[in-house]
């Protein structure tokens, strides 16, 4: 057993020190990096490829840079994607098939691409959606994904407790956040940003091991007082859920008037599964090349608002968009309760700040919960 | 690599017999003799079919699971994939994988009197059960057989359907919506046959088809006192990895793939009476 590490203090000029100890260990390290007028995760050599000064701003249908005059590297809160792309794939191949000259068909697994990925700047909703995907990819008592369970295995994760909150931050309200609970989450390390360095800690023997190879000293009490300090301008959100549980609420109002009232908004392009963390939903292709030598399985990301979702000999069972919008709504919110034990949300907000019609879940949320629906289409 | 549940086995084409016009049985045989060998399958399961370069099509197991070492698959030509796979022949090639979800409550149907319902075209899951029971007839109660199709035409193995009239305590109705010459049977809706049989409470009820079929064969059971829980349903939507993984045929908070694709009616009913699930 490994004596759990104080609370240490990193300092700014020393998060170099970090990252190449990660890279050290093996590590591809990836952090959050400025390109087209967002913050996404590219792999990261250098603290000066960090948002330095940035923080974003959100809103139905909204999201904005802007430099806020400060020397932090963590102001903004929410990338578009979380950490999803890099464990489940948008794209990639199951299985490989050859065909040879008598006719004879072969199948072979593709070649093992895992490598050990570190990830600088998770935030505690992105952890919480890390564990769902874990529970429905991972799931032994299921069929663990062979794929998704090897990229996990060899990934190390730095979260960051964040500072501010946004409009469409909820976190709180979903018991996942703001403050990533460094005992009991997937992270390895936790930091804190101050104005001058990191309050940093250990949440895993491998995350103990990297800090203790930087050689810190503990975090005084001023430090301590400010992470705390700063910490709590996370927890005041605009937004909450009506409630942690909404099962029951939402399977008795599958014919609620509000449904088609989303519906006329809803544009059912899908942006909100595509940047939701927690959605798992995918599609399979053949992809044979052209002289039938060989073909492949490949898997991609797929969204229940598409008609190809839930399409099968001729019927499209969710024809429009008021039902696939309802399909979503009651598997994240409701569903979703009695597949893994809880919600399917973890308070991001990311559905609310990348829809193009502006379509904000709480607000539908509440709708839904509080007026009563009358039966339209019984 | 850790075992990938993803990937098929190859798999021979034993037989090909054509059953209707559109509708062909496929015997498989796995090739890869470990697989062969250690395959098992319970009626109501189903195998994902792939032909090469294609892709891959859910198709329920209608063979009897005494002789888990060929597997006959009754497939209907409807699609991209099942039109590929229905040129193919005795001797070719494909990939299987499988057995997949939960079948038929064959054991809770021990000593009870059976009802098998099936409409449309959709009888292959169900065909396995009423196979099952035949090859197994002291196991079971009486033994009712209650089928509906729009046209004679669309009434597959019609030879099979007149040998099983004629089993020991089987009684077996059949209904076209519209007849011909050559239908000796109802015609009209299968709800009409309701009145003609007689059902033991203790029945237990295996169904297969068109939702809309079985959502009035259901009020028509609940009104005759079969409960809830007797009821079974195979149920049918989108199927792609047949894990419980890739989303698409999700029915509230159950996979079809893997928690069905039979239900019993008192799981699924809160759902069922709504479209679009």
């Amino acid at each position: 057993m490994t004596r759990p590490l104080a609370a240490q203090f990193l300092p700014h000029n020393q998060l170099q020190r970090l990252l190449d100890t990660l890279h050290h260990s093996g590590h591809k390290v990836y952090g959050p990096q400025l390109r087209d007028d967002a913050i996404t995760y590219a792999p990261l050599a250098t603290t000066d490829q960090l948002p330095l000064g940035i923080e974003d701003h959100h809103a139905p249908g909204s999201y904005r840079l802007q430099q806020n005059g400060t020397q932090h590297w963590f102001d903004w809160l929410s990338t578009p994607q979380g950490i999803k792309p890099l464990l489940f794939k948008p794209r990639e191949t199951l299985w490989h098939a050859t065909r040879d000259a008598t006719g004879a068909i072969h199948f072979t697994d593709p070649a093992s691409s895992a490598e050990k990925i570190a990830v600088i700047g998770l935030r505690a909703c992105d952890l919480a959606a890390l564990k769902l995907q874990d529970q429905h990819f991972l799931s032994v008592e299921h069929t663990p994904d062979p794929f998704y369970t090897e990229r996990r295995r060899h990934l190390f994760i730095v979260a960051i407790n964040c500072t501010r909150a946004a409009a469409t931050c909820f976190c709180t309200s979903t018991g996942d956040g703001p403050k990533c609970d460094v005992n009991n989450s997937a992270a390895d390390i936790a930091m804190t940003e101050l104005d001058s360095g990191f309050i940093i800690m250990a949440g895993s023997a491998q995350g103990t091991h990297i800090i203790e190879q930087l050689a810190l000293n503990d975090a005084d009490e001023a430090q301590l007082n400010e992470a705390t300090q700063r910490e709590a301008n996370a927890i005041q959100q605009q937004r909450s859920v009506p409630s942690q549980n909404m099962r029951d609420t939402l399977f008795a109002a599958l014919d609620h008037p509000q449904w088609d009232d989303v519906a006329s908004r809803c544009l059912s392009c899908g942006n909100c599964t595509a940047v939701c963390p927690s959605c798992f939903c995918y599609s399979e292709q053949a992809e044979p090349q052209l002289d039938g030598s060989s073909t492949e399985q490949t898997r991609e990301w797929d969204s229940c608002f598409t008609q190809g979702h839930s399409y099968m000999h001729g019927i499209t069972v969710r024809h429009d968009t008021k039902l696939r919008y309802r399909q979503w709504l009651t598997h994240k919110f409701a569903g979703w309760h009695d597949q893994y034990g809880r919600s399917g949300c973890t308070g991001c907000g990311r559905c609310i700040s990348w829809c193009p019609a502006g379509i904000d879940i709480i607000d539908e949320l509440t709708l839904l919960s509080t007026d009563k629906g009358v039966a339209d289409d019984a | 690599m850790m075992h990938n549940p993803h990937r098929p086995h190859r798999a021979r084409i034993v037989e090909r017999i054509q059953e209707s016009g559109t509708v062909f049985t496929l015997r498989l045989e796995f090739i890869e003799r470990d697989i062969r060998e250690h395959y098992s399958f319970a009626p109501g399961q189903f195998n994902m079919v792939y032909l090469y370069g294609v892709g891959e099509v859910a198709i329920s197991i209608v063979s009897d699971p005494k002789r888990p070492q060929q597997l006959d698959h009754a497939i209907r030509a409807v699609g991209r994939v099942t039109n590929g796979i229905s040129q193919l022949q005795a001797g070719d090639t494909i990939g299987l994988r499988g057995p997949y979800g939960r079948g038929w409550p064959m054991e809770k149907a021990k000593g009870r009197d059976v009802l098998v319902i099936t409409g449309g075209l959709g009888c292959a899951p169900v065909v396995s059960v009423i196979n099952y029971i035949t090859q197994r007839r002291d196991q079971f109660g009486k033994l009712t057989i209650l089928q509906g199709v729009k046209l004679p035409k669309d009434l597959i193995w019609r030879d099979r359907f007149e040998q099983w009239i004629n089993e020991l305590n089987t009684e077996v109705f059949l209904a076209a919506d519209k007849g011909d010459p050559t239908w000796p049977w109802h015609v009209g809706l299968v709800i009409e046959l309701f009145d003609q049989m007689t059902l033991s409470d203790d029945t237990i009820v295996m169904m297969c088809g068109p939702e809309g079929m079985m959502r009035v064969c259901i009020h028509e059971l609940l009104l005759r006192n079969i409960k809830e829980e007797a009821i079974h349903l195979s149920m049918e939507r989108n199927m792609q990895c047949a894990l419980g993984q890739c989303g698409h045929c999700q029915y509230g908070a159950d996979f079809i793939c893997r928690d069905g694709p039979v239900f019993s009616y008192d799981r699924i009913k809160p759902l069922f009476a709504h479209q679009g699930f």
